[in-house]
């Protein structure tokens, strides 16, 4: 799929956006807290961002814990997410989750759980409803290398192939579950090398090529929706911080982490739509406000919203 | 009124839940034309074809977890456990992710979805597949948890566990399914949350849960016969626990004993005893009693087994001591 040069932008705006903000998030949590414990996608963006563009609204992505620019890429809020950090009232269900298992069916976000591979059954069954009900729309579920060792990720795979359900399974692989790289924990070379375990393609792409995973993502999503069953898409890239902003990253020498932060998937686009005549450097500055403009209204958001009270606990167990 | 055994009520209950709302379906291992391993499904892939009855592959936990993914996009999986004694593969999907995501979502999404295992000892299956499991279950806020004892209960019960917009467990107990008992050809429903008293009393109230319920009923009789009148009171449900109908029958009866197939210790009893402790101890004229199994699995033999499996002997020398 070609996109225009509108549409070009606005992947690069929404890039811009993951980026600043998850700055902005790490500052905060370094400078004071928060509530949240922030699990920093920086390095990571063009993942979430390449994967969910041009979803359709009823398509639906249920994003790993490191893949915050699917919410964006969605349509969710700023202020819901960055509210959700500081646990709020504002933020997702009232405080009572952190913001980065949210959900919102109408704009196709499907909320996961805290265990690590546990959302990939649930992304499976939608895919299942899906199917059910006769529609065409397809899930998007990303999930780390990490998360590829699960036993739920083998029988979600396996359903998912052999009843040929609509569903793009994405393995953002930055080679580090936590402190623990790739070579310990697979005797392979590649998640995606799995794949053929489950009569699926197993596609590799740069995850800092942000034009590259949108293409092989939207290749995935149109055999899905053809009803041609899964596609396990391995993205490969770096994580620049640590698992959290609590982990010291004691793990990786110096050495390694700067020589990650020369591939940078922000930096990667813009000269690309620079050399192209689609940004000039006027708009990248023009972009940057505008998007620092919504993260620190996010911000005043955030810190002028309420917390919720204590009672408020009580309620939701049940749907009626 | 016609009677038909609690696998056919089951079935009926099945069929008429499926068509009424297209949404829900079925999905299991060797559900299909194998028609299930207590062949409760049976004969209704025929009917319904694979897209409503569906056999899995070997996998219990994205059976649940796919459930969980499937009910909150606008279905109704009703899925079975070949036997509860599997259910810890269930247990995250059940656990953290179907009990907590209308609380996460602040109640914006909801999951319609009912889970079915067949538990209990008596076919000398052995330790892992005879097991009573509800004590395991207790303690999950945002479940519901349902254990029939009759053709009646398990048929009413069944549909309303279908139509609830909650997560359900479902436990069927293996010896029941062959049980018959009146079921009326007209639709009903029995509520969930709601206790059911199986015989009046007024000596005292034994509370007992699924296979128990048919023990306590028959000791009643034989205690009858010595002058002793006791109240079977069955829950039906245990979460959410109808507290009102025994309490109100423990403040007649003053007296209580509490049974049920699972081992004693942190079974099911032990809420219930907890409550009625509370909640009832200006009326109680002897101490909260419970019958449970032995705290060790469940032996193979069939003497052994025997030994395990708590009955109608236990019930009325424990209820003659609460009296004596």
């Amino acid at each position: 799929m070609t996109l225009s040069n509108e549409e070009l932008l606005e992947m690069y705006r929404l890039l811009l956006f993951a980026r600043r903000n998850d700055e902005k998030i790490c500052e905060i949590y370094a400078s004071r807290g928060l509530p949240e414990l922030h699990h920093s996608s920086l390095g990571e963006e063009a993942i979430a961002v390449g994967t969910t563009f041009k979803l359709r609204q009823d398509d639906y992505v249920l994003p790993s814990l490191r893949a915050r620019g699917m919410f964006y890429t969605k349509g969710v809020s700023a202020n819901l997410m960055m509210a959700g950090m500081f646990g709020k009232k504002t933020g997702p269900a009232g405080g009572k989750a952190t913001s980065h298992h949210m959900g919102d069916l109408k704009l196709g976000v499907l909320p996961g759980t805290g265990l690590i591979g546990s959302s990939i059954p649930i992304a499976t069954g939608a895919a299942l409803g899906i199917k059910q009900m006769g529609k065409d729309s397809v899930v998007i579920t990303t999930f780390g290398d990490g998360a590829s060792s699960r036993g739920d990720f083998h029988e979600s795979l396996n359903l998912a192939s052999v009843w040929k359900l609509p569903i793009v399974f994405v393995c953002e692989n930055n080679a580090y579950a936590i402190g623990t790289c790739q070579q310990k924990q697979m005797a392979i070379q590649n998640v995606a090398d799995r794949a053929p375990g489950y009569g699926i393609p197993g596609v590799i792409v740069d995850g800092n090529d942000i034009i590259a995973v949108f293409e092989a993502t939207q290749r995935a999503v149109a055999r899905a929706r053809a009803g041609e069953g899964p596609t396990l898409l391995e993205c490969k890239t770096k994580r620049w911080r640590g698992h959290s902003e609590n982990d010291k990253d004691l793990y990786r020498c110096a050495q390694e982490t700067a020589a990650m932060r020369s591939d940078c998937p922000v930096k990667r686009f813009e000269a690309y739509l620079l050399e192209k005549g689609v940004l000039s450097e006027k708009m990248v500055s023009i972009m940057e406000m505008q998007v620092q403009k919504i993260i620190d209204e996010s911000v005043k958001f955030a810190e002028e919203s309420p917390f919720p009270a204590p009672e408020e606990a009580l309620g939701d167990v049940f749907s009626l | 009124m016609r009677e038909i055994t609690y696998r056919e009520a089951l079935r009926e209950a099945l069929r008429e839940e499926m068509n009424r709302d297209s949404r829900v379906f079925l999905l299991g291992e060797d559900i299909a034309c194998y028609g299930g391993a207590f062949k409760v499904t049976q004969g209704l892939f025929e009917e319904f074809g694979e897209d409503r009855v569906k056999d899995t592959p070997l996998s219990e936990s994205v059976i649940a977890g796919a459930s969980v993914g499937a009910a909150m996009v606008g279905v109704r999986p009703v899925a079975e456990i070949m036997f509860a004694d599997f259910l810890p593969l269930v247990m995250d999907h059940i656990a953290n992710s179907a009990a907590k995501m209308c609380y996460m979502s602040a109640g914006e999404i909801s999951v319609p979805m009912v889970v079915r295992a067949a538990q209990g000892a008596g076919t000398s299956s052995g330790a892992h597949h005879c097991q009573s499991v509800e004590g395991w279950l207790m303690n999950i806020p945002g479940i519901k948890l349902v254990l029939p004892s009759t053709p009646y209960d398990a048929k009413g019960l069944l549909k309303s566990a279908i139509r609830d917009n909650n997560p359900v467990v479902f436990l069927e107990h293996k010896l029941l399914y062959a049980t018959k008992g009146p079921v009326p050809e007209e639709e009903y429903l029995v509520p969930l949350g709601k206790a059911d008293i199986k015989r009046q009393g007024s000596d005292i109230t034994i509370i007992a849960t699924s296979q128990m319920v048919l023990k306590a009923q028959r000791a009643a009789e034989e205690l009858a016969k010595d002058g002793i009148s006791a109240e079977v009171v069955d829950p039906r449900t245990l979460l959410p626990l109808d507290k009102d109908t025994i309490l109100r029958s423990v403040r007649k009866t003053k007296r209580v004993l509490i049974v049920h197939e699972a081992c004693l210790t942190g079974g099911a009893g032990a809420e219930i005893a907890a409550v009625i402790a509370l909640e009832a101890f200006d009326y109680l004229d002897a101490p909260v009693t419970r019958i449970g199994a032995p705290d060790i699995p469940v032996p193979f033999s069939p003497t052994m087994e025997k030994f395990f499996i708590q009955g109608e002997e236990q019930i009325i020398k424990s209820a003659k001591a609460l009296l004596a």
